[in-house]
């Protein structure tokens, strides 16, 4: 067990800043997830936590004690990578004893230490088996288990599902969110998985270009985005965003799009005039003939039970999700209701969302 | 005239039997996605049509002509693995040119550079033409994997989940660009996935594959609206299907062969608690960030469906359930085509 904290933690190569001051505490014992882009910058940060990097200035702690300068070796955390190496010519019990049998510990103490792993991840089955014999699956307990036998403060994993097949992936989140339970030890799991994110973490932060854009618990970061970055790579499909040139004022509810009013969460700040963005998410659009604000319809994706239609109006394209049943003619002209207390506004200058009514805590779903 | 044909395939491995008996026509610029869970066949389905497996039985034909007996480089393919190989010591653009400059499709430099250019604008990597192949984050690398099948103009492209190392935003973008690639092309693409979005969004065609036979071969509305089986049922859908056994939906009047009803969620409709219909409870709304999940409880039966963003629900909840044409599957699992409902 053990609590991590990073202050102002900054990572550069050359002239390339990797990671441009971070922040963060991941509390004892919970399930942290970084999740970002490819080369937004969270798998340098986790070699800085392992001790396989050293940060170009910044501190992090271990259960307060300063670690910064300290080797990964000196560390007591374990690190699993994406790319996962077995020792080949060993069996399962091999391997998983290996970190121990280099600490020089006695035979039994280790024989107790990998049983007990792999009684915890359920491949205690397998202990005598060779490892290239074994499924993607299997394969990837047997790392894991190599990484539990040593029972470290804190567990870091870099995209350990992304060498897996899909399907696979999904079933192993399950495993790994209640092999984290069992353990009770803190965990920072890398991934560009939306929904491995989802599934597994306490809390998320979502990093782009070497900064955290947000930080909060899976619901909080899908229902109230703070960037439009976060808003755009969270859903699937993304959030829709209606731009619009207008100013502001404190308790303002209506905001005007192509001369339809449209209500929205109140707005807690006074802005000048200047490009604002409107953000909803596809399940909170519907059709609604009475609607002012109009569009054209200029595509659907037939999903099965839903559909995902794409309506053109004058300030951008909003993708709705719809039930199949509905029938929707491509260049059919339609109203569109937005589901008021559901809405992000931003400025769409900087991409930060504005203070509202939904960012002040709005209403969990 | 069919671009690819697949004619009474078998093939094993060992005692495994990996492909069994498999047909099937791909027509001219049509975009056909095998869909089922690992060790169903779809990868070993691919390689027999590369050559790089040889089938026991049966034969494959290109554009009409019999290549069973001929090598790869012969076959006029490009296949585009999950797992990309670059070559680590060449840029990107040599990356990409390279399929072109191999001898048997030798091309002019020029042309090269225009196709190079044309390609990586498509897959959003014309800015890294420069960078070495490893100095690539994994989601660019699959990009130009992909770019290097593009580049050339074979008759089949032949692609084995080539999206599942991607983000989820990256994933939907290609998703797109891939469909409206081969519109704009006309190519012929046989694409393996277990992800039902992927077949759902771009197929033409969805062939369900299941323990190496082809079960379904259909549109994607057909596979999903008119499944032949539970196990075609259970492959689409999200959340998917619930099976329930026939009993469980007293009152409803299922066909006398009816053992198993399949529940959707446009089959299910939720009501505030009254006395007339089945009453169930709810378990939990499940939260996963694109959907929302109902479960309830239906006396021993759990029931999952899409919540209506308009209903709000919460856990204990008394609910009334109503079911409109449910599908029905009899004894061995195979759809009863019941009367008002389509064939």
């Amino acid at each position: 067990m053990a609590e991590i904290r990073l202050e102002q933690v900054v990572k550069s190569f050359g002239t390339f800043s990797a990671v441009k001051g971070v922040d963060f505490t991941v509390d004892h014992a919970s399930f942290f997830v970084i999740l970002g882009p490819s080369g937004c910058g969270k798998t340098t940060t986790l070699r800085m936590i392992a001790g396989l990097e050293l940060p170009t200035c910044g501190r992090i702690l271990l259960d307060g004690d300063d670690v910064t300068a300290l080797p990964a070796s000196a560390r007591d955390i374990a690190f699993v990578f994406q790319l996962f190496a077995l020792y080949p010519h060993m069996n399962v019990r091999q391997n998983m004893g290996f970190p121990l049998r280099c600490q020089n510990l006695p035979r039994a103490e280790i024989k107790t230490s990998v049983e007990e792993a792999a009684k915890l991840l359920r491949i205690d089955h397998l202990l005598e088996r060779r490892v290239g014999g074994l499924s993607g699956g299997d394969r990837q307990r047997v790392a894991l288990g190599r990484a539990i036998v040593r029972r470290p403060k804190a567990f870091l994993m870099d995209e350990p599902l992304g060498a897996l097949d899909a399907e696979f992936r999904r079933l192993m989140c399950g495993e790994l969110r209640e092999l984290h339970d069992r353990i009770e030890a803190t965990s920072i799991y890398i991934t560009h998985d939306q929904l491995e994110a989802m599934a597994m973490a306490d809390r998320i932060a979502v990093m782009n270009q070497g900064r955290v854009e947000q930080i909060g618990t899976p619901q909080e970061i899908y229902d109230r985005p703070r960037t439009m970055f976060v808003a755009d790579f969270i859903g699937a499909p993304p959030m829709s965003f209606l731009h619009v040139h207008t100013s502001l004022r404190r308790g303002d509810r209506i905001l005007m799009i192509d001369g339809a009013p449209v209500e929205m969460p109140e707005v807690f700040e006074d802005r000048l005039e200047g490009k604002f963005a409107l953000g909803v998410r596809p399940e909170n659009v519907a059709f609604a003939d009475s609607s002012q604000l109009r569009g054209q319809v200029i595509g659907a994706e037939y999903l099965g039970t839903t559909q995902i239609v794409t309506v053109t109006t004058a300030s951008g394209q909003v993708r709705a999700r719809l039930p199949s049943g509905n029938l929707v003619q491509v260049g059919e002209t339609v109203g569109l209701k937005l589901r008021s207390d559901r809405l992000s506004l931003f400025d769409a200058a900087s991409g930060d969302a504005l203070s509202s009514s939904l960012q002040a805590g709005g209403r969990h779903g | 005239m069919a671009d690819v044909s697949l004619a009474g395939i078998g093939k094993c491995f060992g005692p495994v039997e990996a492909v069994r008996d498999l047909s099937l026509s791909i027509a001219d610029g049509e975009f056909v996605v095998l869909l089922g869970p690992t060790g169903a066949g779809k990868t070993t389905t691919l390689r027999l049509i590369a050559g790089l497996e040889r089938p026991d039985r049966g034969s494959v034909a290109i554009r009409g002509r019999d290549v069973t007996a001929e090598v790869p480089a012969d076959r006029d393919v490009a296949f585009v693995f999950q797992q990309y190989s670059l070559y680590p010591h060449l840029s990107v653009y040599d990356n990409l040119a390279f399929p072109l400059r191999s001898p048997a499709h030798r091309m002019d430099e020029a042309l090269i550079r225009r196709r190079v250019q044309q390609v990586a604008e498509l897959l959003h990597i014309a800015q890294k033409l420069g960078n070495r192949a490893t100095a690539l984050s994994g989601g660019e690398m699959q990009r130009v994997a992909i770019g290097r099948a593009l580049v050339r103009e074979p008759a089949v492209y032949l692609m084995d989940e080539p999206l599942s190392s991607l983000d989820a935003k990256l994933r939907a973008e290609l998703r797109l660009e891939l469909k409206r690639i081969q519109r704009e092309l006309g190519t012929t693409i046989l694409y393996v996935t277990h992800d039902q979005i992927e077949a759902m969004t771009m197929a033409d065609r969805i062939g369900v594959m299941s323990e190496g036979e082809l079960i379904q071969l259909g549109t994607p509305r057909d596979i999903y609206e008119r499944p032949q089986n539970a196990y075609v049922a259970s492959r689409l859908g999200m959340p998917a299907i619930n099976l329930v056994p026939a009993e469980a939906l007293a009152g409803q009047s299922p066909p006398p062969e009816a053992r198993t009803v399949g529940l959707r969620t446009e089959h299910i409709r939720i009501f505030s608690a009254d006395h007339s219909r089945p009453r169930a409870w709810v378990s939990w709304v499940e939260h996963l960030g694109d959907q929302n999940h109902v479960h309830l409880r239906l006396d021993t039966h759990s029931l999952v469906t899409l919540a209506d963003p308009a209903q709000e629900l919460k856990a204990g909840d008394q609910v009334s359930l109503e079911f409109r044409e449910p599908l029905y599957f009899d004894q061995r699992g195979n759809r009863i085509v019941t009367q008002g409902w389509p064939a």
